[in-house]
């Protein structure tokens, strides 16, 4: 007979460490490769701070940080939310924080869900794999918050916070979604962000070099971009004629970073539901050692359904699809399918059938993103169990349409729609930097390629003065509205001198 | 295995910096919002912060995002009534949740809720006396009691172990024993080249070296003497201190209205001394025909009638800082509140007693008139005063509430000239 590892629900350090243990054994077992765990035991004010800085443990400071953290405080004070049990960061050893305010049956949940979960997931998703350095990133942010409090210092404090304004403004537009960027170690990048100053220092700008010619009758002026560039601060970084090199390298540090959290974006469902799975598998395993009694696996089971409860699209509670509750189904129906198929399973996932469940859970969790995870797993099943329906909302029609249902005429629709909503290209509206003027005014120009024909919102005006702010001169951008009428976005451009920028762009 | 290490008791305020950053962000916002609350509010209520609201869409952090339009497609859960093909009406109002898309209501969802936040008292403090400053010099005096600052005062043969300074220890040790071996090293030099010399053996030079040597050994490496401790001293440190006079007339015309105001504009200068002295004393002084210095409570509560004799307070004003309040040791600061009402022949002689008396001992005296009528022979008075000494007398006047803050700005805003 094994024994409880505890007998009542206070936690202490020797019993996080006992249920450590034994989930970790347990993990073991199903050989779930992790990085070693660093667990980290904060108080609901480390929390909220841990929250604003959007769980960067070492931030550099900005206001906006500070204006989340009143949020986050104000919220939790007045009850309109609760804390999340613990946040997890993917680095190397992989850093854990637990609440102190949980009892120990969360805390127990909270290790299996994050430092098993979350953990194997990082180390093994090929998208963390490759897009992100677990073993370099807290380095990195130490180098970047030293960075950036040394720039305060030299700069001062008001020119370093309206870069990073129009940084944050620009974050989204700062990943590199094909080219895969290199790990590098702090130190490295000290040496580096070194090198590049004097090489920066040392190139004369093309911007500044090129005089112009008379053009030949006919002659088409050349193109400063051979190609469009979709990673605006990485042009930014790169081209912009005016910056100072220090402001490069901040817009360098807010790119790396933005770099770093892609992945998390791309893999909410799932992240959060590998996690649940493993919770859900390793609490129960738990109990059937006979570790956990039974009181334990009750407020567990509570605990575990408020986690996955999906509110239904009328509920006042909706506030859209659950990402723990679809990874969590879809994981499980994974398993589900290995071990015991219907003939819709067979039909729809004939390669999956009778195959060893664990070896295809980890395929699945390894290899894909959310876009693809879903297109590829989504059952019919899981359809059914959530009611999942498509809708379009199509403003020349006068009514919203049910384009497909969780019927056998709509499984695919509803699923290629459902992985649409998780393409991040569809999410945000697609910018690309174009041209540049760069024989006359240095104006930019940019072009918003529609999808759907949604058009940019209302602050794009806004958005232009950041992307000004960082390129130094005037900026234009090309967009369309709803009918496909063209829509002129400018910002800084001298009027009079409109009529002399280059012919032939765009 | 898996480390697991206890944070909570890690210095907090990790996000103060950050706070601070954006109180001073949206100064501007924060500070109408103050203003708006010291009108609203008694301000004798100032032990805690502030509910401060700000205009959520001042503190948005834009991002490209898609507006309203186009087509637009989403998945939804929880289906228990819609078939393939059918029509949904569009929700009224084009934000509404059900089909006009991710982009708006996702991107503007946290910014629905009005943004609130609580100042901590200091900060209310800080922003509610922000850019107001103090006339005149700010004296400063031992006080003898208050406090004491441990100062570093070089170095003590005696002290506490804790307190034991190592090199200073060694560096003594070893000149003690350079200086005590000195004699025996010189000898030894001497017999030593004297042996060489000679070129044969001696017991008794022999004898001599050995001793010699054994002396020098057994000088100890460090002694009892060679201890030295850091010295600390307490030193006095200067506190600075002033005193606020409260001067009131209470005869019959004062209301209870009128008292409150007053009682406001005391709180305001009260907390405002506060934040630039570590001591302060109140004297409260109310008069009709004559003066009497009196407690708070009574100050403020007590009811009396009679007429209206102005000299009277500003004599026992004058009378108590030549008697406990000596200008040398003190800040004084005077403020008068009154609904103007005087015995016409007696405003000359506030003006003479505040022009040869008050004034050249005072930091600062404000008179305030809490009063919708016209203005009396007292104002008039004044007036020529406050042309005379600009920096040190100030006078305003106030009708509502609302005036008390604006009209407290305005007498203590910071260095309109430099005295």
């Amino acid at each position: 007979m094994t024994q409880l590892i505890s007998d009542n629900n206070d936690w202490s350090i020797e019993k996080i460490q006992a249920f450590d243990l034994a989930i970790g054994e347990i993990a073991e077992g199903y050989g779930l490769e992790i990085y070693s765990n660093q667990i980290e035991i904060i108080n609901a004010a480390q929390m909220m701070e841990a929250y604003a800085t959007i769980g960067m443990p070492i931030g550099y400071n900005h206001w906006s940080y500070g204006k989340k953290l009143i949020q986050t405080e104000q919220q939790y004070q007045k009850g309109y939310m609760g804390l999340a049990y613990e946040i997890v960061i993917n680095s190397n050893p992989c850093i854990a924080y637990l609440m102190e305010e949980n009892t120990l049956c969360m805390q127990a949940m909270v290790i299996a869900h994050a430092c098993y979960g979350h953990n194997s997931f990082f180390k093994n998703n090929y998208l963390f794999k490759s897009w992100t350095d677990a073993e370099g990133i807290i380095d990195y942010l130490l180098f970047a918050k030293q960075y950036i409090s040394e720039c305060e210092h030299r700069h001062g404090v008001e020119a370093v916070e309206s870069l990073l304004d129009s940084c944050h403004a620009l974050m989204n537009f700062g990943v590199d979604r094909y080219k895969r960027p290199y790990p590098m170690s702090a130190s490295e990048e000290r040496a580096k962000q070194q090198q590049r100053e004097i090489d920066q220092q040392r190139m004369i700008n093309d911007l500044w070099r090129t005089v112009p010619k008379a053009l030949a009758p006919g002659e088409q002026p050349e193109r400063f971009l051979k190609e469009p560039q979709e990673n605006l601060l990485y042009f930014l970084e790169k081209q912009a004629p005016l910056l100072e090199q220090w402001q490069r390298e901040i817009i360098r540090i807010v790119r790396k970073i933005s770099q770093y959290f892609y992945p998390q974006k791309q893999t909410q469902v799932m992240n959060e539901g590998w996690a649940s799975f493993w919770h859900y598998r390793l609490m129960n395993d738990l109990y059937d050692q006979g570790k956990i009694d039974d009181s334990f696996m009750l407020e567990f089971m509570h605990m575990h359904s408020a986690v996955i409860a999906q509110p239904p699209f009328d509920s006042p509670y909706f506030n859209g699809i659950n990402p723990y509750t679809l990874g969590f189904a879809i994981f499980n129906d994974i398993k589900r399918v290995c071990e015991e198929p219907t003939d819709e399973d067979r039909e729809w996932f004939s390669e999956l059938v009778g195959k060893d469940w664990l070896e295809q859970l980890k395929f699945a969790a390894y290899s894909f993103k959310d876009e693809s995870f879903i297109l590829q797993y989504l059952s019919p099943k899981v359809m059914r169990d959530l009611g999942l329906f498509s809708i379009v909302d199509d403003d020349r029609e006068p009514t919203i349409k049910v384009d497909a249902i969780h019927d056998e005429q709509g499984y695919e629709k509803v699923r290629e729609a459902l992985a649409a909503d998780y393409n991040l290209g569809n999410r945000e509206p697609n910018i690309q930097v174009v041209d540049v003027a760069h024989r006359t005014d240095r104006t930019l120009y940019l072009h918003h390629t529609q999808f759907n024909r949604q058009p940019l919102a209302a602050n794009t005006d806004v958005m232009l003065h950041h992307l000004q702010r960082l390129w130094g001169f005037g900026v234009h951008l090309t967009s369309q509205d709803p009918t496909g009428a063209p829509v002129i976005y400018t910002a800084g451009i001298n009027e009079s001198r409109q009529a002399t920028r280059d012919t032939a762009i765009i | 295995m898996s480390q697991i290490i206890d944070r909570r008791l890690n210095p907090k305020h990790r996000g103060q910096v950050n706070r601070q950053r954006f109180l001073k962000r949206y100064r501007k916002q924060i500070k109408a919002a103050v203003n708006g609350a010291i009108k609203g509010r008694s301000v004798t209520d100032t032990n805690g912060g502030e509910i401060i609201t700000i205009d959520p869409s001042d503190t948005v952090e834009h991002q490209f995002h898609t507006g309203n339009g186009g087509v637009k497609q989403r998945v939804l859960p929880g289906n228990d009534r819609f078939k393939a093909g059918d029509q949904i009406e569009r929700p009224s109002g084009s934000k509404g949740q059900g089909g006009s898309g991710e982009g708006s209501a996702s991107n503007e969802g946290e910014g629905d809720d009005l943004f609130q936040f609580e100042l901590s008292r200091d900060e209310f403090l800080q922003f509610m006396f922000e850019d107001l400053e103090l006339p005149n010099l700010v004296k400063r005096h031992i006080d003898g009691v208050d406090t004491y600052k441990p100062v570093r005062a070089g170095f003590t043969n005696e002290g506490i172990p804790g307190r034991l300074n190592i090199v200073r220890s060694l560096k003594s040790a070893m000149m003690r024993r350079i200086a005590m071996s000195a004699p025996y090293k010189r000898e030894l030099a001497r017999l030593k080249a004297e042996y060489d010399t000679k070129q044969h053996t001696d017991e008794v030079t022999e004898q001599r070296i050995k001793g010699l040597e054994k002396k020098i050994a057994a000088i100890p490496f460090i002694d009892d003497f060679d201890l030295k401790y850091n010295l600390v001293l307490n030193e006095p440190s200067p506190t600075s201190q002033a005193v606020m006079f409260c001067l009131m007339d209470v005869s019959g015309s004062m209301t209870e209205s009128t008292k409150e105001m007053a009682k406001r504009y005391y709180m305001l200068l009260y907390l405002f001394l506060q934040r630039n002295y570590e001591k302060i004393d109140v004297v409260f002084i109310r008069h009709h025909t004559t003066a009497k210095e009196v407690n708070e409570q009574d100050f403020f509560y007590s009811r009396e009638t009679g007429g209206t004799i102005v000299s009277s307070a500003l004599k026992l004003m004058s009378d108590i800082i030549d008697d406990r309040y000596s200008p040398d040791e003190w800040n004084i600061y005077g403020a008068q509140a009154s609904d103007g009402d005087n015995w016409n022949e007696d405003s000359l002689t506030c003006v003479k007693l505040l022009r040869e008396r008050i004034l050249p001992n005072c930091q600062h005296f404000s008179y305030i008139e809490i009063t919708a009528r016209d203005h009396q022979a007292l104002w008039q008075e004044y007036s020529g005063l406050a042309e005379e000494y600009p920096h040190y007398f100030a006078m305003e006047h106030i009708i509502t509430p609302a005036d008390i803050y604006p009209t407290f700005r305005k007498m203590f805003k910071a260095n309109q000239e430099i005295v």
